[in-house]
């Protein structure tokens, strides 16, 4: 079985051919396009070298065993003649076998212990044939004509040697044209596989170029552009609505950090120039070290609204990113909501206004007890605030189908509808809002908090006044 | 009292040491991790004011953790820039007794020490609270002014006992905030404020002399004496 093992190392050299093109590039080998290419080549070279063995072991191989089983079955006969007949019946055979054999391919060589020959069609024993076992394929000079023989030696039980072979020169010829036409194909292949593995890449380049092309263009700044579809609907156009999908979202979000960052500008900007200028007049102007002091803790108390400031918007953020949603747990809100009724309820008479708490006995949720406390409180503490004295300002909830709804309602100036949606953004402060003091960040927070939950926050006009109604999932709606 | 401060910002550290100096505090001050974790370990304060994060690779959680391993209690106030509720619950869990947000004022930052100094050393459980002529009984829940009952609702039970229980103390806002109401968050009006003057209505305003004081630039104190 040599031979095929030789032929499988002619695929192998097919396989470097198609490689070595790549390999001398070892820069190239990091892009993926030639890699499809390299993995592509390889593949059908690989292929092609299997369909080649597989012909070779079919063809070429086959006529060997044929070879191997016609010595085997002679082998066999005149093993079975000579207990019978002894070494005159077995010479009787040999002749008998060699008239009869019409394709004048059957070697046979009987020879004694001196390896003298006995009978048979071979001048002298052939020295290469020195062993039992293995097949042997040796060249012999036949009728003075040199052809290729293949053959078996047999010990006979009296010390003399049996030889028993085929003439497979037409054979051999068949095989040599057969793995030449096979070593071609596979030259063949080769430059087929490296054609094949430069159109991969380069398909695979054209395609990736529209992505590529549009990512750098949004990496140099040009966030407007997307990646161009073909109408084909195959998976790189579905790659394609992904990424301008995602390019989409990331640009409302930058729109979105844009108009917080201006609004912190603004916002921030305001208290951040009254504390610098009071401590700079205090600096330039102050008489006393009590004018100065006074200063001083007036500047301190503005650089404390501006950290709370902060603080709100990094809750709100915190709120936002959903971090919190792994702290929930089921929950009932009638006592929180009760807590936040009784912590207002002070204030609330302070002013002047009658705060009426009315909560069911319970209202099942699955949530952030301390984040739905902050947003009831922030609700409750804007209603207090833009009460008229005299007013009343109204905390109720209820379990509506599958929503615990928590209501909020004034007398306040309210806020003016097409003004709802606005409320909800940072630092927003409605029309009637703006002389009351506050950050603009209350209702941010509920709007975030309501979201975390998977709830809304709705407004409505109580004329006069505002309702705000926070409406979360309730925690059975949850079990469906 | 005894104080050891850990944090790494000079500007920080000078001021808060300097503040608690004045206070009449005996303050040690580490600059990084493993100056504090050696001081702490080694010597006995009253209470550790200790930033989260620390250079060095010993950080605040790590020297409170290894303090907490060594069954040492002294009292432990966090400060931390981190303030999301998560990190607050981290520095708790962690073994300390306090967190403080930065920027914080120095003011919050003595009355938090000073009543966690002074809790490391609790008295016995007790069952009455005393003040003057002002009596909680913590066990019948009612509170006596000069022999004469005075009704309370029991948030401002809770707030008059919290107030007593820190007697000679300054308690601030955000303290009573998360004490007597469990809150911990700003709300945008001082509630407080209202709580604790409804409170000063039943508790001072009949009588001649008041209990409750008001700190300007920091909260409130009970006691005895005129502030």
């Amino acid at each position: 079985m040599s031979q095929p093992i030789g032929t499988g190392s002619s695929a192998g050299k097919g396989r470097d051919r198609d490689g070595s093109p790549h390999m001398s590039d070892t820069g190239l080998l990091r892009s993926a396009g030639v890699r499809f290419g390299v993995v592509y080549a390889v593949l059908l070279a690989a292929s092609a070298a299997a369909l080649a063995l597989f012909l070779w072991w079919s063809t070429a191989g086959l006529l060997d065993r044929q070879t191997e089983a016609a010595i085997r079955a002679d082998a066999q006969g005149l093993s079975e003649r000579w207990p019978q007949t002894g070494l005159r019946g077995l010479i009787l055979t040999i002749d008998e076998r060699l008239a009869g054999n019409v394709d004048d391919d059957a070697i046979y060589l009987l020879a004694d212990p001196a390896m003298r020959r006995v009978a048979g069609n071979l001048e002298r024993w052939p020295p290469i044939v020195a062993e039992a076992g293995p097949y042997y394929e040796l060249s012999v000079l036949r009728a003075g004509i040199r052809t290729l023989v293949r053959a078996h030696r047999y010990d006979l039980p009296n010390g003399f040697f049996l030889l028993i072979g085929r003439d497979v020169q037409v054979r051999a010829q068949l095989r040599t044209l057969l793995t030449d036409a096979l070593l071609w194909a596979l030259v063949i292949v080769g430059a087929m596989a490296t054609a094949g593995a430069l159109v991969v890449r380069g398909l695979f380049r054209r395609t990736l170029a529209n992505v590529s092309a549009t990512a750098s263009a949004i990496a140099a700044g040009d966030l407007a552009r997307r990646v161009r579809l073909s109408g084909r609907g195959d998976e790189f156009d579905q790659l394609a609505e992904v990424i301008n999908d995602m390019l989409d979202r990331i640009g409302r979000l930058m729109d979105g950090v844009r108009q917080v960052s201006n609004a912190i500008a603004h916002d921030l900007r305001t208290p951040i120039t009254r504390a610098r200028t009071r401590l700079e007049d205090a600096s330039l102007h102050a008489d006393t070290k009590e004018a100065l002091r006074a200063a001083i803790d007036r500047a301190t108390q503005d650089l404390d609204g501006i950290a709370s400031v902060f603080q709100a918007l990094l809750r709100i953020s915190e709120v936002e990113a959903g971090a919190r949603r792994s702290a929930f747990t089921q929950l009932d809100a009638a006592p929180l909501l009760a807590e936040v009724g009784e912590l207002y309820d002070a204030v609330a008479e302070a002013r002047g206004v009658t705060l009426n708490v009315s909560v069911p006995g319970a209202l099942p949720l699955h949530g952030d007890a301390p984040l739905i406390q902050q947003a009831v409180a922030n609700l409750v503490d804007n209603a207090v605030k833009f009460s008229p004295t005299g007013g009343t300002v109204r905390l109720s909830a209820a379990v509506r189908g599958r929503r615990v709804e928590i209501e909020v309602t004034d007398q306040g100036p309210g806020i003016r509808p097409d003004e709802h949606d606005k409320v909800g953004q940072r630092f927003y402060r409605g029309e009637a809002a703006r002389s009351t003091p506050g950050s603009g960040l209350g209702l941010s927070l509920v709007r975030a908090v309501a979201q975390l939950h998977g709830g809304e926050l709705r407004l409505e006009d109580a004329s006069p006044g505002l309702r705000a109604i926070l409406s979360l999932p309730a925690w059975e709606a949850m079990h469906g | 009292m005894r104080i050891l401060v850990v944090e790494d910002d000079s500007d920080v550290a000078g001021f808060v040491v300097r503040g608690l100096k004045e206070a009449g505090h005996v303050v040690d001050h580490a600059d990084n991790g493993r100056d504090g974790l050696f001081m702490a370990v080694s010597e006995t304060f009253d209470a550790i004011v200790l930033d989260r994060m620390l250079p060095g690779g010993i950080d605040g959680l790590k020297i409170l953790e290894t303090l907490r391993g060594q069954k040492n209690t002294t009292p432990v106030l966090l400060l931390s820039a981190l303030s999301a509720v998560d990190e607050r619950v981290k520095g708790l869990k962690a073994g300390g007794d306090d967190y403080l947000t930065k920027p914080f004022a120095f003011a919050e930052l003595l009355a938090r020490v000073e009543a966690l100094a002074r809790r490391g050393k609790a008295e016995p459980t007790v069952t009455r609270l005393v003040v003057e002529d002002l009596e909680l009984d913590l066990l019948s829940r009612q509170v006596k002014r000069a022999g004469k009952k005075v009704d309370l609702q029991p948030r401002e039970f809770r707030l008059l006992e919290y107030l007593m229980r820190h007697t000679g103390q300054v308690v601030t806002r955000t303290m009573l905030l998360e004490a007597v109401w469990d809150y911990h968050f700003d709300p945008q009006t001082n509630v407080i404020d209202v709580h604790v003057s409804r409170l000063r209505q039943k508790v001072d305003k009949p009588f001649p002399a008041p209990l409750i004081h008001t700190i300007r630039n920091a909260g409130y104190m009970l006691r005895a004496e005129p502030v």
